[in-house]
């Protein structure tokens, strides 16, 4: 009765109680249509070129205690000088309405690829951060995030 | 006017990099949510974010629906040498605020 | 959104009916903690760094409005009050008090409301509009860090121990009362949400559920919705005498404003 972090049990339980909440969902309460697909949005950000895993850290809560404000940041390994930068990095989900997130254009004289925001999350899903180089190649991170119901709402 | 809230350095050495937060005020509504009546609220969100020093550009956002109300962005910069940022929102509804701040690098 | 409040009530049963009572309903924590020891460390970080904290934009807007005198061409709060880093240093800690002029107790938001109309000649500010959340957030802002000191009035009695009947007193189709979750069973789970103390540490606070600030009131209001409970109208002693009650609840704790909580 006096464990305030969440252990592995706590963490457990609250997963328990998303798959009971989820599953009292009445039927008519479906996602919403999306308007794009996420691979679509992704090959307007890449076009047809590789996208190949690493370089990119993408952070966020692994545990989300509310989908309207959750803290994201992304870093890329980057020296960030003119002759080899980060140019875009682009950040997109799978089950909100719409599959961008945010979009960020960076140049050498930002010194680190490493920017920060704050996102809606309309449900538990798969976030992924792709930076595009300044020679062409994309590199990308993926993370999961449980979106967890805040009690008590508004009526 | 909205207000923000622009966090950077007043000083800074020639070679650092800086850390540079911004938080406008602003619902980012996003068009997908049923108001009290039932009836989707309208789309009311900012677009796009750009930051120049000097007149350049040293960093612009695109945002979309996916951006928490009170949108937060933080990124960084390398001093160069003393001079003025411009910090500019552009949204729905022809929303548009330009804000200010200085840096001295020495 | 209409889909999670249908699931709400349902969760919070099964979760009242799945776990063992952690005490037997003995009174309040001893051991009192903020809901602030028990959020993610990325909400946490965000309450603390005022240059990230969404809460912070409210109070700009109050420090403006304390130095704007008002149209009536009276003081501003700064023209009587002077700066609120001194003026207003510790006042927010000793809220809700005694209100001499309708002998009632009366909350922060009421007294800032209070000076408003009757020394500035102002129109009244309504309750839970973003002038007056601003100012409060601004005011409380000068007593951060500061313990919760509910003054020791005797008048204030009454309605504290109204305040605790309340607390204690199972309302709603739930059959719950505050007790059952914030004295009985917190640390445990809601659904998936960690039960709180309920310790009103940083009101007016930044709700991530809200996107913006909100008063203890309306956060009281949740949760009456949340136990099913009809809410008390608008302005009703019951929201005071409640507040009243938590405040000694949670003395000596540290006052947040303005927090953060999902």
């Amino acid at each position: 009765m006096t464990a305030q972090r969440p252990d592995r049990r706590r963490v457990l339980a609250g997963a328990a109680g998303t798959v009971l909440a989820v599953a009292l969902r009445p039927a008519g309460a479906a996602p919403l249509p999306r308007t794009e697909t996420t691979e679509s949005a992704i090959r307007r950000f890449a076009g047809t070129s590789a996208i190949r895993p690493g370089r990119v850290t993408l952070d966020l809560p692994p545990l989300v205690e509310n989908g309207n404000t959750v803290p994201l940041s992304v870093s890329v390994e980057s020296p960030m000088i003119p002759a080899d930068h980060v140019r875009r990095i682009g950040v997109f989900n799978e089950r909100n309405p719409q599959p961008n997130v945010v979009t960020v254009h960076l140049g050498p004289e930002a010194g680190r690829a490493q920017v920060a925001t704050r996102i809606r999350l309309a449900d538990s899903q798969r976030i992924t951060a792709i930076a595009e180089m300044s020679d062409g190649t994309y590199w990308s991170a993926s993370a999961d995030a449980i979106v967890t119901l805040a009690a008590c709402l508004e009526g | 006017m909205a207000r923000t809230l622009i966090n950077l350095p007043k000083t800074a050495k020639p070679g650092e990099v800086v850390a540079i937060k911004t938080l406008l005020s602003h619902p980012m509504e996003t068009g997908f949510r049923p108001g009290p009546d039932g009836r989707i609220l309208a789309r009311n969100i900012v677009t796009e974010f750009v930051c120049r020093f000097e007149g350049d550009e040293i960093f612009r956002a695109e945002l979309f629906p996916a951006s928490s109300a009170n949108p937060y962005l933080t990124f960084t910069w390398v001093a160069t040498r003393s001079g003025g940022f411009t910090f500019t929102w552009r949204g729905d509804n022809g929303f548009e605020q330009t804000e200010t701040a200085a840096i001295a690098v020495g | 959104m209409p889909r999670r409040s249908t699931v709400k009530p349902l969760a919070l049963v099964a979760c009242l009916l799945c776990g063992p009572p952690a005490g037997a309903g003995d009174g309040a924590p001893v051991d009192r903690r903020s809901g602030f020891d028990q959020m993610s460390p990325e909400l946490r970080a965000m309450q603390r760094d005022d240059t990230a904290n969404p809460g912070m934009l409210a109070v700009a807007d109050g420090a403006e409005l304390w130095g704007r005198p008002p149209a009536s061409g009276k003081p501003s709060c700064a023209g009587c009050h002077g700066t609120a880093e001194a003026g207003m240093r510790g006042v927010a800690a000793r809220y809700p008090a005694w209100d001499e002029r309708t002998h009632r107790p009366i909350d922060l938001q009421g007294r800032i409301d209070q000076c408003r109309r009757e020394r500035q000649g102002g129109e009244p500010l309504p309750h839970e509009s973003p002038d007056i959340l601003a100012l409060t957030a601004f005011v409380s802002l000068q007593s951060r860090g500061l313990p919760i000191a509910p003054p020791g009035d005797t008048r204030l009695e009454p309605a504290r121990a109204a305040g605790r009947a309340l607390f204690a007193r199972r309302m709603g189709q739930l059959g719950l009362s505050c007790a059952i979750c914030h004295d009985d069973h917190w640390g445990r789970r809601l659904g998936s949400a960690t039960i709180p103390q309920g310790h009103p540490t940083g009101y007016p606070l930044y709700r991530l559920e809200w996107q913006a600030l909100g008063s203890l009131q309306r956060r009281l209001r949740n949760c009456l919705t949340g136990m099913r409970a009809e809410p008390f109208p608008d302005g009703a002693p019951d929201y005071t005498a409640l507040e009243l009650y938590l405040a000694t609840r949670a003395a000596p704790l540290p006052v947040e404003t303005p927090a953060i909580r999902p």
